[in-house]
């Protein structure tokens, strides 16, 4: 039944799939490939020598109590950030879904904030929460309470989590919305004479019917969290305050290229990549499972 | 008009490799904006005019981090600069870059340009230079943390703005008062690392470090969790539990603070004169930095903080006299003095120090000179010469937030400060092993 097209010889199928197969070698395994092999020795910033230490560099990172309470801080901060980005992009977009006027400016509107860069929106939420200028943290004054997250770790967590979802949210908005206008009307429609009503048909039709695009989301924005936020990090609190926003991904950039400890850095990339690799094989073995295409 | 134009293009291309020719082209990566890059331009732009041989051409290169990144990232592709500026706490990462840098005395005995190494003040260039006293960078922006007083402030406290403020005994009394006086913030301060620790140590003539804060090897261990530290961050960990010292963070967050007249005393570098005297509506005045009078009678000096001008090595032995040249422009009396007027960092010459006061200007601005007695009232020992440290940066971060344990009240001073040992140790042993 299935209708198959195959090639005769092996020319042009290597032909066709050698662009992505080189674009992937010159910037993904080859760097990979450096970073694993960098990861073995300890150079000096000016990479005239390099001591090697074979895993001593994951030795000494992983014998760091420090260290290892960052994989701890790396799990909140993940699972806030894909948290405050998915679960208010779901509410955007069903609410944007049940318009019927005025939906096309309100999506564009929503958009917005994807376009600015995590460096800059860490600087903008930094301004509205700064202690001294900041407008939010003045009304938290009038209200009697003392926002200080220079010293306060919570605060400093909840803002930095805070400023890395809010660009997100755009962007899962996009995807949620998509998703649900995906939804076959006839079949809500039918739910809906049968005296379901609104939040019922939410949770038993539409969200079952949108799981494939939540777990894509899911995975994604992980990935967000633990690669790309790194610039909100550094604007705002620097990993501070003591070690209560160092990430993963800071202390890579930290160590690397402020400290020129060009061999833990690479060390800790290459954990880096375990870690998310290892998170992205049991999300497609066990909530996978959970999705209905 | 096309063929004028030809003609035009034609010229100029001609005459371009001449002119090239007939300069030689230095490179100079540093890490100054806003008013202080153009000041470094200025000085840049004096001495192409004074001299027909050389041409320096210099370029902003992000901030102290930054350009230190950039100059090892242009190592790496062959593609270095003559002169980088490198901030003090990279010193010991440049020293230990043999091969990557060419050490100053030897470019200057080579070029043949006048050098005269007796001639910069001795605290300045003991950062600088090794055990040995063989100059191996040119110390360039130089300053020393200095107290700051905010007069209306202690006014409107009702406390006396003319007490004694030398000891930190007696800064302990003003807190009291001011808070008593209904003083919001009493304290801030900038660089807390530099100013609390690293400074602390030196004025008490107090090692930070062992193997004379790293001069004397790689083999260096942290001794900032001695009693004279621990006592003295004990007493600003007090201070800060009862809302007299306040904390805004790891860099000089607090001198906007200070600047917009909402704090009563600033600890922050000489260099922040500049700033605060612009801004600054409320009368201010400067004070040396406070000492413990429990530990001492007469404090050392104090250490530098700033950036000092390395050369690279792999260029021309032609380009390397320019910059011996252009070295001794910047060291030469009259652009230290005008350097030192205009930004508030310390004359690295004491013949600049000598034409400042000569010019008057230390009485029209009373206070600017206090950095500079404080900097030489003594002769620096093992212990206040300065600091050289492997992977600085990352021990400063790491007191950074130990201090900050202190401050929100989670640790105790000897906590915090064994804790740091502990870690900046393990750093120091690493950079040994990367540089044995």
């Amino acid at each position: 039944m299935e209708k198959r097209v195959t090639f005769r010889g092996w020319l042009l199928p290597l032909a066709l799939i050698a662009p992505q197969v080189i674009i992937s070698a010159v910037f993904f395994f080859y760097p990979a490939g450096q970073a694993i092999w960098q990861s073995l020795f300890i150079p000096d910033p000016f990479g005239l020598s390099a001591q090697f230490v074979g895993l001593g560099n994951f030795e000494y990172l992983l014998s760091d109590p420090f260290y290892r309470a960052s994989f701890l801080t790396t799990a909140i901060f993940s699972i806030l950030v894909t948290l405050c980005s998915m679960i208010p992009a779901l509410f955007l977009a069903v609410i944007a879904d049940r318009l019927i006027k005025g939906s096309g400016l309100y999506r564009t509107l929503l958009i917005w904030p994807y376009a600015v860069a995590p460096a800059v929106a860490g600087v903008l939420w930094l301004f509205m929460f700064n202690t001294r200028v900041g407008v939010i943290s003045w009304y938290l004054g009038q209200l009697g309470y003392d926002w200080n997250h220079v010293l306060n770790g919570t605060e400093a967590m909840g803002l930095v989590v805070v400023a890395s979802a809010w660009g997100r949210i755009s962007y899962n908005f996009l995807f949620f919305f998509a998703a649900l206008q995906a939804v076959p009307r006839s079949v809500i429609e039918a739910a809906a004479i049968d005296g379901a009503h609104f939040w019922r048909r939410f949770f038993t039709i539409v969200l079952p019917l949108i799981t494939p695009t939540a777990f894509f989301l899911l995975v994604v924005n992980i990935v967000y969290a633990f690669f790309e936020t790194f610039g909100v990090i550094h604007t705002i609190t620097s990993g501070g305050p003591q070690q209560s926003t160092t990430i993963l991904v800071y202390k890579v950039f930290a160590d690397g290229f402020v400290g020129q400890d060009l061999g833990s850095s690479a060390a800790q990339s290459v954990i880096l990549l375990f870690v998310v690799g290892l998170l992205t094989v049991v999300q497609f073995k066990f909530i996978e499972k959970r999705v209905h295409y | 008009m096309k063929k004028l134009l030809l003609g035009a293009f034609a010229a100029t291309t001609a005459l371009t490799p001449i002119a090239a020719s007939a300069e030689t082209e230095v490179q100079f990566w540093h890490a100054f904006t806003g008013r202080l890059g153009e000041l470094v331009a200025a000085q840049v732009e004096a001495f192409n005019a004074s001299q027909s041989d050389y041409t320096v051409v210099q370029s902003h290169k992000g901030n102290y981090s930054e350009t230190l990144n950039a100059g090892i990232a242009a190592f790496r592709a062959q593609e270095q600069p003559h002169i980088l500026m490198v901030f003090e706490v990279g010193t010991a990462t440049m020293m230990s870059a043999e091969g990557a840098i060419k050490p100053v005395y030897e470019v200057m005995a080579e070029s043949g340009a006048a050098f005269d190494p007796d001639a910069y003040i001795g605290s300045v260039k003991g950062y600088y230079t090794t055990t040995e006293g063989e100059m191996l960078s040119l110390p360039f922006n130089s300053s020393t943390p200095v107290l700051w007083v905010n007069r209306d402030a202690f006014e409107a406290a009702g406390v006396d703005p003319d007490m004694d403020l030398s000891t930190w005994e007696n800064v302990g009394t003003a807190l009291d008062a001011l808070k008593a006086g209904g003083e919001d913030c009493p304290l801030v301060t900038a660089w807390q690392s530099w100013i609390h620790l690293e400074n602390l140590s030196a004025y008490h003539d107090t090692p930070f470090a062992t193997q004379d804060n790293g001069f004397a090897g790689l083999d260096t261990e942290l001794a900032l969790n001695g009693p004279v530290q621990v006592a003295h961050l004990s007493a600003m960990g007090k201070w800060a539990e009862e809302g007299k010292f306040i904390y805004t963070g790891r860099r000089n967050e607090g001198g906007a603070n200070f600047r917009a007249g909402e704090c009563a005393l600033f600890t922050e570098s000489s260099a922040g004169y500049a700033g605060i005297k612009a801004e600054a509506e409320f009368d201010f005045e400067v004070r040396p930095l406070p000492y413990w009078a429990a530990v001492t009678d007469s404090p050392q000096n104090t250490i530098i903080g700033g950036a000092s001008l390395w050369v690279m090595e792999g260029h021309e032995a032609e380009e390397y006299k320019g910059v011996g040249e252009f070295l001794s422009f910047l060291s030469s009396s009259d652009v230290q003095a005008q350097w030192h007027q205009d930004t508030g960092y310390l004359p690295i010459t004491t013949e600049a120090g000598d034409a400042t006061r000569a010019a008057g200007f230390y009485d029209a601005n009373p206070g600017t000179d206090i950095a500079v007695i404080q900097m030489t009232a003594k002769e620096p020992t093992a212990n206040s010469k300065g600091l050289r440290l492997g992977s600085f940066d990352q021990i400063r971060g790491i007191i950074d937030e130990e201090l900050e344990g202190i401050w929100s009240g989670d640790k105790t001073a000897q906590e915090a400060m064994d804790s740091a040992k502990e870690r900046g140790d393990a750093l120091l042993r690493r950079f040994e092993s990367a540089n044995r």
